[in-house]
C-alpha cells in the first residue's frame, strides 16, 4: 500500500481524511485505485487528455513525477505520494 | 472575521517582498486549520517575474513537511505586487487554489510604505479579512 498525502482542498472528497492509502504498480495505477474508491477525488487527478492536470503537482517521496516518468512512474511499496496544488498568480 | 498572525510574520513577508523586488515575492503560510497563522515560509518565485508568480513546488513540499512536524497545515499564501496596489488581480482570483486559504497581498505601489492586506477568494468572490498581528513577546 502507498500512502497518499492530500492538501486541504482535496480532503472534501475523502470525508476530511488527510492521508489515504491505495495500491498500484505506477502512480497512474494508484490514481486509478483512488478513483474507484473516491470518484470525486479521482476526477481532480485526471485531465481530459489522460495526463496529469496542470494545476496539480505530484511528488513521489522527494521527486516531482513530472521529472520522472509522470503517471508511468513506478511506485515502490514504501514510497509516499504527496499531492499539492500549483500555487500561482499574477499582477 | 479577524485573522490573527503570530509576531514576526508581517516583518518576514515584508522582508521577502523587499528582497525579491522588483520581482514578485511569494511564500506559504502555516498554522492550525481555522487558527492563527503561525509560520511564514518564503519561497522562490520560479517565474522570476515582476508581474506573475509560481511557488517552487519542491519548496511547497518542504513547507508542508515542516508544518506537519508542528501539527500545522498550509493555510494560505502571500505574494507581493511590486509596483501596484495589494489587491487580488484577475489572475490571482482565477488561479486561487483553495477557498479556505488566506491570500495575503503585499502592495508596494509606494515602495517605502507597503501595505499588507488579506483576502479569501471563493468562487471568484473576493472578501477582505481583518488582520491582527500579535505583539512580539521579546
Ligand atoms: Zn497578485
Amino acid at each position: 500500500m502507498t500512502t497518499i498525502n492530500l492538501p486541504t482542498i482535496l480532503r472534501q472528497h475523502t470525508g476530511g481524511a488527510k492521508k489515504i492509502t491505495a495500491s498500484g504498480r505506477t502512480v497512474g495505477e494508484v490514481f486509478a485505485a483512488i478513483g474507484s474508491e473516491y470518484p470525486k477525488l479521482g476526477e481532480q487527478l485526471t485531465s481530459p487528455d489522460g495526463g496529469l492536470p496542470i494545476f496539480v503537482n505530484v511528488f513521489l517521496d522527494d521527486e516531482d513525477i513530472r521529472y520522472l516518468d509522470g503517471l508511468d512512474t513506478v511506485v515502490d511499496e514504501n514510497a509516499d505520494i504527496t499531492i499539492l496544488p500549483a500555487v500561482a498568480g499574477g499582477r | 472575521m479577524t485573522v490573527r498572525l503570530a509576531a514576526g510574520t508581517r516583518q518576514q513577508m515584508l522582508q521577502h517582498a523587499y528582497d525579491c523586488h522588483p520581482e514578485e515575492a511569494c511564500g506559504l503560510l502555516a498554522g492550525p486549520v481555522d487558527g492563527d497563522v503561525q509560520r511564514v515560509f518564503p519561497t522562490t518565485n520560479i517565474l522570476h517575474s515582476s508581474t506573475n508568480y509560481t511557488i517552487d513546488p519542491k519548496q511547497h513540499l518542504a513547507a508542508i513537511r515542516a508544518a506537519d512536524q508542528e501539527g500545522f497545515e498550509i493555510v494560505g499564501v502571500f505574494h507581493s505586487h511590486p509596483h501596484t496596489v495589494g489587491y487580488p488581480s484577475v489572475t490571482d482570483v482565477t488561479l486561487a487554489p483553495d477557498p479556505t486559504w488566506l491570500y495575503v497581498l503585499v502592495g508596494m505601489e509606494e515602495y517605502g510604505s507597503p501595505t499588507v492586506r488579506a483576502f479569501r477568494i471563493s468562487d471568484g468572490v473576493i472578501t477582505e479579512e481583518e488582520l491582527e498581528f500579535e505583539e512580539s513577546m521579546t
